[in-house]
Order: C-alpha cells, then structure tokens, then sequence
C-alpha cells in the first residue's frame, strides 16, 4: 500500500543574491553550487529538490552545515519562498497562497521547533506556551487549560510560572515543544531541536519525542547533523548536501546500500546492531514447527542477539506480525552483519 | 582678489527683502489661522491646567504621599522613596514647592505628549526602511537647532503663554522617544519575530506581542531621557510664559540674586534626580524579568 503523499515538494530551487532569477536556469540545469558562487556570485540554497513526505511519520532530513536543511525545512511553511518550483501541502500549493491566507494556512497547519528554541523571554513558561493559541485567538480558560496540559506532558509541571532564563536549555526547548504541540497543528516542524543540548538530555529529548509521537501521530519533519539521532527518529531520512539530496530513503536502506562514499563515510561509525532489522539476515528454512523462542521480523540485530545469549542457543526464529514463521536468524551472520564494513579510503 | 577675502554673497537688499516677505507671510498665516491653531491645542491647554491645579490645590502630604507610592510602584526600592520623599521635604522648607508643582505638571504633560506622539512615530520608523530615512535628519535638525530659534515661530502662532511653552518643550523633548523606540524595536531578536512568524502571528500580533514588550526596556530608556530634556528646556520656556521653577531663575539671572538662582536650580537638579532614579529602576526592572533583550 502506497499512501498518497501528504507533503510533495516539485523542483523547488532556492537562490540567495541580488538576482535569483538571473541564474535560475543555470541552478535548474545542475551548475556546481561553488561555480555559482565563485562565477556568479550567488549562493544556492536548495537545487531540484523533489520529494514525497508520506502523513504521519517522522521525515528526517540530515546533512552538515550548510547543507540547506534550515531553508528546505522553511520553505515547508513559506518563511522562506522558492526562486523556483511548487510546495504541496495537504493539497494545497503553498507557494501560492497571499499573505493573508499564507498566515492562515500557518495557523491550521504547522507548528515549529527551533535550534536555539526562540521562545519569548518575557513570558513565562504559561503564556509561551499558549502563543500559538492566543494567535489563533483562542480566548480564556481554554488557553490556560490547553497550556497547562501540554506543560504535563512535556515534563515541566510545577514551572508555569519560569521564565526562559530560569531554566536550563533541555527544559527550554521542552518549552519550545509544549508550545508547539498545545497549537494541535498535523504538522510539526523541527530544526536541530536537540543539536543545542548536552548528549545526555539529548538522547532523553528523543526518547521523549518518541513516546509522544507514538500517541500523536503528526507529520514531523525532523532536522539533524547527527546519523544515529537520524537513525533512531527517522521513518524516512533524506541526506542532503550543497542544497540536494543525494539520497533518500529508510535508515535501513542508507546503511545497506549507501549511494557514494560520501555517504558511507558517514554510516561506517553508525551502530548497525541499532538499525538492521532480523529480516534483513534471516535465512527461509522450510518448516513448519518453529522454537520455543522468537523474535518480530522488525526487531533490530542487536536485540536478536539478546534474546539468543540470555537463551543460550545460536539460533532464533523469526515471525511476522501475526506469529507467523518466516525465516530464522543464526548468531553468525548476525555478528558478521553488524560488524562495520571497511571505510574506504 | 576681493572674492577670497569676502565671500560672495547675495546682495543686502535681496536679502532683505526674502528675510521680509518670508515674515510678512507666516504672520499673515498666523493671523489668519491662529485663531484655528489655539483652539486646536484647546485639550492640552485643559490638561495642563487640570494637572497643575491639582497638584497646586491638594494638601502637599497627599502629593508627597503620592509621589512616594509612585517611586515604591516603579522601583520597588526604599532607598529611592527615601531619598524622593527628602527632597521634596527641602524644596517645600525652602518655599518653592508651589513652582515646583508647576514644573512637575509641564513635564508631565510634556513627556506625556511626546510618548503618545513619539511611540507611534518610532513605530513607523522601525517599519519602514523609508520613513527612516525621511525622520532622521528631520530628528537632528530639532536637536541641533537652537531652542530659541524654534521659539520665534511659536510665539508667532499662539503668543506668549504656556502652550507655546509646551509645544517648545515637547519638539525640543521628544527626539530621544523616537530614536530610542525606533531602534528598540528594530533590535528585537529576529529568531523570535521568526517564531512568531512560524505560528501565523500578523503585523499587529507581533507588534503587540513581541516587539513593543521586547522594545520596552529601551523605550523606558526613551522616556527618561525625553523627560530630562523638559525639564532642562523649562528655564528657557520661562521665557515666553511658561511659570515654575525656571522664572526665578530667569529673575535671579537678570537681577544678578545668587541665591534665588542656585536654590531654584537645586530644586530642578532634585526633581531630575526623583525622575531619573524613579524611572531607570522601573526600566532595570523590566528589563530583569525579561531575561536578556537580545539572547542570541
Ligand atoms: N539569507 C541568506 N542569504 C545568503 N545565503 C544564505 C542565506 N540563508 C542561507 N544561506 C546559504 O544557504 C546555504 C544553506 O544554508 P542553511 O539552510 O542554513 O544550512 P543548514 O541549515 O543545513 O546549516 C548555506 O550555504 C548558507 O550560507
Ligand atoms: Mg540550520
């Protein structure tokens, strides 16, 4: 089942300079981002860029600095406008809208995370929160109510009353995130929210991200410069780099089969154990009556081998969703699978 | 060789006579319309007349005890209400607080009106590139210009009186209010107007939200300095008609009474000092319970 996508990006370009539109050709026809800038002296932000990005799921997009994520994720909800292409979402060509209905569209539909959180220093932790809200002109108690719920489930009851500065950056960007998930937009924008944070919080962020995720179900696009916070996020992930995306698809797939050497210089320090799913490895035995123990096909390499160590057995079998067996994993091709191949030089 | 030691200019006669007709003009502008002019003023002159006789008429503990719990208000400090209420206790023992009532109404309708003007007018500044850049050198001629000379066309309008006065006082004052405004506003972090922006908040929105509370500690800033500004134009406004501190002080300067001249000066370095003290630690104030203006 193909689900129809929810966000569609069209050949969306961006040029930053005095002139875009001078050099638009030039950047639809695939000139070098450093040509354009050393000869032309423009700066390409995103070039040919097309994608799907299905309802419902995380979408990372992931690159390093300067790669265009910050201006991919902007055109998204039109703070920043192509030089070139067409925006969809939820059927609506963004791209077109007027100023006042571009307002509108971004009051029913998106809500942002930023980097460096951006939340209002002289409000509290209350009224930051119901922003969006009060936006969108929804009046007392509703806003209060609304407020204090999302505070609840972000982890930060008890510090309505804070301002930004009175806490540490983890809490602030639980702020940024109780902010925008009290708006109730399907969409949820996030630039490097957790890029600002130390490693531990970070990784409770994402953890956090994740559990709320399972009950919402929002389309999220999720930014980073970090594999494994890709990898453990992301539904899809598409790589980006000088404003293209090089390639796009599960973590899964960006392990197994990286596009070029660019790619798996950045996959070859990843844990593979975390990412490849028993699936991947299992040998089809024909039989029928299957051990005792099992394991999903979904279930990750390093929790395979998990299960056969505290068993005690160098084999496991692997069912489907409904119990049933479809292949068997053997702790050999397990280990050999998870060990990272040889970077190349 | 006559050129390089005389410079050359437009003969004496002409000169006269463009001087001469540019004159004859504005008074038959102000004959015609000063009349229009005054009426047009006729609510501040109401204002200012209200305000003084209220502070002139109530008992002075009640206008201590009101000045005292404004300073409290402001900067929730008692060192300043202290030092406030002593110094109104000196100016009312050396005789002078009647004058001193004056002077505290024509600033505070003075910095009244450079406020509701001067906000607006910032506002608009930080808006627009263009209207920037009509304002600013309009706003350095009305620094630069010597305050007498804004004085004669005034005076030609409305005569001598206390509205000219105010009037003279609120152009000389209000330049800080809008340039400090102005630049609060366009100073905002624009990762939060990016925010904003992100949520669907319109011009108004985030005029309100944001960027007038972000502005506030600088137009706080503004408005100290604004009010600083009327209160040092007071002795020259004495001179056409404005009452108060500064018209002893204009009699002491023309009789030569030292005394009379320094203690009415004291009385207008000590008000300064009530507004100054008073409205820094309410700017300080806020300031503290945003955070950082700017946390970049
Ligand atoms: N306003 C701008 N003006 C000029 N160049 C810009 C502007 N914004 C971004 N760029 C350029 O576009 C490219 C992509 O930037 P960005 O999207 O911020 O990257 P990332 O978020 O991946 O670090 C960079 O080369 C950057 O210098
Ligand atoms: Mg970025």
């Amino acid at each position: 089942m193909i689900s129809k996508p929810y966000i569609k990006l069209k050949n969306v370009s961006k040029v930053f300079g005095q002139n875009p539109d001078t050099v638009i050709d030039l950047v639809q026809n695939n000139i070098d981002k450093t040509e354009l800038q050393n000869d032309y002296n423009h700066i390409i932000g995103l070039q040919n860029i097309n994608i799907d990005i299905p309802k419902n799921k995380i979408q990372v997009f992931m690159g390093l600095s300067g790669s265009g994520k910050s201006t991919l994720i902007r055109h998204l909800n039109q703070l920043i406008r192509p030089t070139s292409g067409e925006i969809v979402v939820n059927n609506v060509n963004v791209t077109e809208l007027n100023k006042k209905d571009l307002i509108n569209f971004r009051r029913e539909n998106f809500a942002m995370v930023f980097q460096k959180f951006a939340l209002l220093p002289h409000r509290t932790v209350l009224s930051n929160t119901y922003f969006g809200l009060q936006i969108r002109g929804v009046k007392s108690p509703e806003l209060e109510n609304t407020a204090k719920y999302w505070i609840d489930k972000v982890g930060l009851d008890g510090f309505e009353n804070y301002h930004p500065n009175q806490l540490s950056g983890g809490m602030q960007q639980r702020v940024g995130i109780a902010r925008a998930l009290a708006n109730d937009a399907p969409i949820l924008l996030m630039d490097e929210p957790f890029s600002a944070l130390d490693p531990l919080i970070r990784i409770e962020m994402q953890d956090m991200l994740i559990t709320l995720q399972k009950e919402l179900k929002k389309t999220i696009i999720f930014i980073t410069h970090d594999l494994d916070e890709a990898l453990k996020l992301g539904d899809n992930i598409a790589i980006l780099r000088d404003g293209k995306i090089i390639q796009s698809g599960t973590g899964q797939d960006i392990i197994l089969n990286p596009y070029d050497s660019y790619i798996s210089n950045f996959t070859a320090q990843v844990n593979r154990g975390k990412v490849i799913e028993c699936e991947k490895v299992m040998k089809k035995l024909s039989k029928d009556a299957f051990s005792k123990v099992t394991i999903a096909k979904e279930a990750k390499l390093e929790e395979a081998v998990r299960v056969m160590i505290s068993n005690n057995i160098n084999e496991v079998d692997v069912v489907n969703s409904k119990k049933k067996y479809i292949g068997t994993v053997y702790l050999d091709d397990v280990m050999a699978s998870i060990i990272n191949p040889i970077a190349e030089p | 060789m006559s050129i390089l030691t005389e410079f050359p200019s437009i003969d004496t006669e002409t000169l006269r006579s463009l001087k001469k007709s540019i004159d004859a003009g504005f008074k038959n502008f102000s004959r015609n319309y000063g009349d229009n002019i005054e009426s047009f003023f006729e609510p501040v002159r109401f204002l200012l007349i209200e305000s003084e006789q209220f502070l002139i008429n109530t008992p002075w503990p009640i206008i201590m005890a009101i000045i005292a719990i404004i300073a409290w208000a402001g900067s929730k400090n008692i060192k300043i209400v202290i030092s406030v209420v002593m110094i109104l206790l000196l100016i009312g023992y050396f005789d002078m607080w009647e004058n001193t009532m004056k002077t505290i109404s024509i600033t505070f309708v003075a910095a009244l009106l450079a406020i509701v003007f001067g906000i607006p007018i910032g506002i608009l500044m930080a808006k627009s590139n263009f209207f920037q850049r009509v304002m600013n050198p309009v706003l350095d001629v009305m620094q630069t210009m010597p305050s007498f000379v804004y004085l004669i066309p005034v005076v030609m309008l409305l005569g001598i009186g206390k509205i000219p006065g105010l009037i003279a006082v609120v152009i000389y004052s209000i330049p800080p209010m809008i340039r400090l405004t102005n630049l609060g506003i366009r100073l905002v972090n624009q990762a939060v107007i990016e925010a904003a922006d992100s949520y669907g908040a319109s011009n108004t929105q985030k005029l309100i939200y944001i960027q007038i509370p972000l502005a506030l500690p600088t137009i706080m800033a503004g408005i100290n300095q604004t009010i600083m500004l009327a209160l040092s134009m007071v002795v020259i406004a004495s001179m056409i008609g404005v009452t108060g501190l500064g018209q002893p002080v204009l009699t002491a300067i023309q009789n030569q009474y030292f005394t009379l001249g320094i203690f009415n000066g004291f009385a207008i370095v000590g008000i300064a000092i009530v507004f100054d003290r008073v409205s820094q630690a309410y700017g300080k104030r806020i300031q503290e319970s945003h955070g950082t203006i700017n946390d970049k």
